[in-house]
């Protein structure tokens, strides 16, 4: 339709990233910003498997935290090349999701959330105690910057300067598959199994497909997560962290490439600004799943329009777009 | 191998198994009404020990905490299908998963706003002093779990097979249309099973206090170990469940034992992952 | 279409909204000195991080009070990690940037303060942890800017095992949590047992979360272990000490400074009688001998905090608390110039705190000695000073 107009969403995305860019030089905000990138990369992935693919992945904590340390590992103990390592991370978790995927994306229902579960917490449990490689529980410090063309990323904003450019051609990639045969194939899956089958797609193939592809976008952002901190510990990647990013996808809203970065930047700005939220974090968690899956299955923002849209609709007798 | 220790592990084992063979059971029941999977039931259990220690506290009664924890936690099965579940519109696997866990981390989070972080004691029911078998030992409080599961399998074996109302719940999870064809109230069978399941799982957190102490954040681990043996025993089959909690307990407690014990907990995961990929049924046939 | 410009225009908007905060004043020079703190107030180790906040509002509240330092009023900035290391990093370019702190103290946990270190190091800040890993500020070379006031596991297992030695036990068994608390503290038990002619004959680990350890302890107890140490916080400890006497085992069991308190105590039940273990001097403060220069710290210590607070005083409360006077001390000599007081921190001599006597030097950021501890006992539910 209109969206060569200029108030596209990729200009303005475009145009705030810059904006911030040129304004911006509080190193705190920026770190905040960096990590909104981080966690929203996570989220566009797995919102491609939860709302197109229509799967969940209850361990999508352990595919960011084999990003980080492999990451880290062969950059702080191998003095390997960081973006190498960041490569060898892709292939690593490329490879695992291929393996975890290929049997329990056979089944229905519930069983690549259980799949998913189980191997997040065994992960967990191997950086805990492989401590010759990992550092055990307390974490692997040392990891150096990363850099590009001999130009140190050892500030907040050199990294920032990575981190969302890097974003928005994810985005734009995510928006492109969405659109793509692959994409309407994707949509028919989440309608129903049965009924992409009969239109001719391979339903397995395309779940692991977009299995493997969530996958390598949390590796990603493990590594920059890694290279962000300099240093990581296995408490970053458990079982609760996984949940928080369904989370962020739910309120973002399913099947929604910007819903995700709406649901990564309030999801880790809040818990930042307000403090009544420390003790009360997890309640607001839970809350916020069951209620909006409850009363606003398409996402916060979705969701308010959609009853807003009634609403208007219900008062001036026609449908609104 | 000396055949001493190996006694005392299997012992630990079928004891610890014991445990998750309850919860399994929770999970059973609501899978047995609804073919859906609450992610909740590990924090009933850890309600059902916190509410009863509560209640111990202000009138030191075991069979009182017992009973008034489990009444209590039942309470809450049914506020939380009424309220998070029945008003869901589209219940595909996808939305249900989500709900549940949700809700089981706002349960987490309610029981540590209300009991603190802090882990809690409740005594025995008969006493401290270990029974010897020859080398190996067990605690009177094993026993206690060993006998309950064994009358609440056959008690539910009981229900699901010769009662009307069980032979009703099977028959809304097989073909709820049908079900309701013969005149089988849905939402009634549904509710029904979530407050047994609650109720069980109340009374599995209660029996197991004394042995692990009650903490808010002791559910998810066991919730998750009980739905590890549920998957493994095949999900619909009670019977199968208990089986494939002992398992787990011993495999578990050999483990620990003969390999290594920073891996224990990766244990139960990994056999589900095994079960899942190669016989997703189960290990055993399940009773359909 | 519509609907992704409304998107898009909330994006915006809410980093319009994070753009307001930014740009905040240089502080002019009668402001008062802003004094960091980034404790897990909140999440699974807020029993650390509850009590050393206390600590540190109580002595800014008192110094306030007082009229400040140098007749500069005083302004501790707290945050809560949530035990999360992302959190405490964030919190720490918080009060680095936007609060322009001078010195921070905290945080609570080793790995939250591995990885706030790196940018107090890089900001020439002062950081006194409240955390037990040697690693902080180990080698003290790399760690200029970063000072702890917890004892080390190094201190507590040189303290177990001198005790150990002077009973004359050989073979020992070790049980170790999977937590950073439990690994560092499986190294020094390994690496330390040769020097005090002891010889580990089991190292088994349990998970902070396990409920059963019998498969563990079954195991040491085919080996001919003469005791069994058990490294470990919260309630898992507890459940050791429980399964123990499960299991009918005689040979004495001794646990580390992390089951040092009386929840410890209460959990254990009468399965802890008996158990040995190494202690803060605050936890017995009331047995110390008169001639202790500690006895007074403690004293007046437990009794401000249970005044203040209606809560017992704990040992990490004290760490918080030694740390926010020994900041006082550098304080007075350096009108809130970060280097200075970097400089004062590490001079500082005899410094008696709860703790433990400080000497800091430029070889060593914590200052103490395995003297800062003591052995104690169980005994009727209480614990007793037996070495």
């Amino acid at each position: 339709m209109n969206s060569r107009k200029l108030l596209n969403p990729w200009t303005l995305f475009g145009a705030a990233v810059l904006l911030a860019a040129g304004v911006l030089d509080n190193d705190y905000y920026l770190t905040l910003i960096n990590f909104i990138g981080i966690h929203t990369l996570l989220v566009v992935g797995l919102n491609l498997l939860m709302g197109y693919g229509g799967q969940i992945s209850l361990g999508h904590a352990a595919f960011f935290g084999l990003g980080s340390y492999t990451s880290a590992i062969l950059t702080a103990t191998y003095g390997i090349n960081p973006w190498l390592a960041l490569i060898a991370g892709l292939v690593v978790c490329g490879v695992t999701a291929f393996l975890i995927g290929v049997p329990a994306l056979k089944l229905r229902g519930y069983y690549l959330a259980m799949a998913t579960l189980g191997f997040g917490i065994i992960i967990y449990i191997v950086f805990t105690e492989a401590q010759t490689w990992t550092g055990g529980p307390s974490g692997l410090a040392g990891i150096p910057n990363l850099s590009v063309f001999g130009f140190k990323l050892d500030t907040p904003k050199r990294l920032y300067l990575l981190i969302w450019p890097v974003l928005g051609v994810i985005l734009a990639i995510s928006a492109n598959l969405v659109d793509s045969r692959t994409g309407r194939a994707l949509r028919a899956l989440h309608e129903g199994e049965n009924a992409a089958q009969s239109l001719g797609v391979d339903t397995s193939r395309l779940k692991l497909l977009i299995f493997i592809w969530s996958a390598l976008y949390a590796s990603l952002a493990g590594s920059f997560y890694a290279h962000t901190l300099n240093f990581i510990a296995p408490a970053s990647f458990g079982f609760m962290f996984s949940i928080k990013l369904v989370t962020m996808v739910v309120l973002g809203g399913m099947a929604s490439i910007w819903g995700s970065l709406l649901g990564a930047a309030v999801l880790t700005v809040l818990p930042e600004m307000l403090t009544v939220f420390h003790d009360y974090e997890v309640i607001i968690f839970g809350a916020i799943l069951m209620v909006v899956m409850i009363f606003l299955p398409r996402g916060l923002v979705r969701g308010i329009m959609d009853l807003w849209a009634f609403r208007r609709y219900k008062k001036e007798g026609k449908i609104i777009a | 191998m000396e055949l001493a220790p190996l006694l005392q592990y299997l012992i630990s084992g079928l004891t610890n198994g014991a445990i998750y063979a309850l919860i399994a059971l929770g999970f059973v029941i609501i899978y047995h009404a609804t073919t859906i999977i609450n992610f909740a039931q590990g924090e009933m259990v850890m309600l059902g020990a916190l509410c009863a220690i509560s209640i111990y506290h202000l009138y030191p009664s075991l069979p009182l905490a017992f009973l008034g924890g489990v009444v209590l936690v039942t309470v809450v099965g049914i506020v939380f299908e009424r309220l998070a579940l029945r008003p869901v519109k589209d219940p595909s696997p996808i939305t249900l998963i989500i709900i549940t866990v949700g809700g089981a981390v706002f349960i987490k989070g309610v029981a540590m706003l209300l009991w603190g972080k802090e882990a809690y004691n409740l005594p025995s029911f008969s006493g401290d002093a270990p029974f010897h078998m020859g080398t190996a030992t067990i605690l009177p409080q094993n026993l206690w779990v060993l006998g309950l599961t064994a009358v609440v399998l056959l008690g539910m074996e009981a229900f699901f097979r010769f009662t009307l109302v069980g032979k009703a719940m099977r028959a809304c999870a097989y073909n709820p249309r049908a079900a309701r064809l013969v005149g089988i109230s849905l939402s009634r069978m549904v509710q029904l099973s979530f407050a047994l399941s609650a109720a069980l799982g109340a009374g599995a957190g209660i029996l197991i206090a004394p042995l692990t102490l009650g903490v808010y954040d002791m559910g998810t681990m066991l919730g998750l170990k009980g739905f590890c043996a549920a998957i493994l025993g095949g999900l619909g089959s009670s019977f199968g469940g208990v089986l494939g909690g002992l398992i787990l307990g011993v495999a578990e407690s050999l483990a620990t034992g003969l390999i290594s014990s920073g891996y224990r907990d990766a244990v139960a995961f990994f056999i589900l992952l095994l079960v899942l990929f190669i016989r997703p049924q189960g290990l055993f046939k399940g009773d359909s | 279409m519509r609907r992704t410009v409304i998107l898009c225009g909330l994006v915006a908007a809410l980093a319009g909204l994070m753009l307001l905060g930014w740009g905040c004043s240089k502080p002019a020079p009668n402001e008062p000195l802003v004094i960091g703190g980034i404790f897990s107030i909140t999440g699974p180790a807020s029993y650390l991080g509850e009590p050393e906040r206390n600590s540190m509002e109580m002595v800014i509240a008192e110094t306030t009070g007082k009229g400040g330092v140098n007749w500069r009023p005083l302004k501790a900035v707290i945050y809560d990690d949530e035990g999360d290391v992302t959190k405490a990093r964030l919190h720490a370019e918080k009060l680095i940037q936007k609060d322009k702190a001078v010195a921070i103290i905290g945080p609570s946990l080793t790995h939250t303060s591995m990885a706030v270190l790196e940018v107090t190091q890089k900001a020439k800040l002062p950081l006194i942890s409240c955390a037990a890993g040697s690693a902080i500020t180990a080698p003290a070379k790399d760690r200029v800017w970063v000072f702890k006031t917890p004892q080390t596991d190094q201190m507590a297992v040189a303290r177990i095992y001198q005790y150990l030695q002077k009973q004359g036990l050989k073979k020992v068994a070790i049980l170790t949590v999977s937590t950073g608390f439990g690994v560092a503290g499986k190294e020094q038990l390994l690496a330390q047992a040769s020097k005090f002619g002891l010889t580990v004959v089991a190292q088994e680990v349990f998970g902070e979360k396990d409920t059963d350890m019998t498969p563990q302890l079954t195991k040491i107890r085919g080996t001919d272990a003469q005791a069994v140490i058990c490294w470990g916080t919260g309630p898992a400890p507890a459940l050791v000490a429980k399964n123990m006497k499960q299991l009918a085992m005689t040979i004495p069991l001794i646990q580390s400074h992390g089951a040092a308190s009386k929840k410890f105590i209460e959990l254990a039940g009468d399965a802890g009688e008996g158990i040995i273990m190494p202690a803060g001097k605050l936890t017995i403060w009331n047995q110390l001998p008169d001639n202790d220069p500690q006895k007074a710290v403690c004293k007046e210590y437990a009794t401000k905090y249970t005044a203040k607070f209606k809560a017992p005083e704990s040992s990490f409360g004290g760490y918080a608390y030694d740390a926010m006077n020994m900041l006082l001390k550098a304080l007075q000599k350096s009108e809130g110039n970060p280097s200075k007081i970097r400089d004062e921190l590490e001079k500082i001599q005899k410094f008696v705190g709860v703790s433990g006597i400080f000497n800091m030097s430029p070889e060593d950021h914590n200052g103490l000695t395995p003297e800062a501890f003591v052995m104690v006992k169980i005994s009727n539910g209480q614990f007793k000073m037996i070495d």
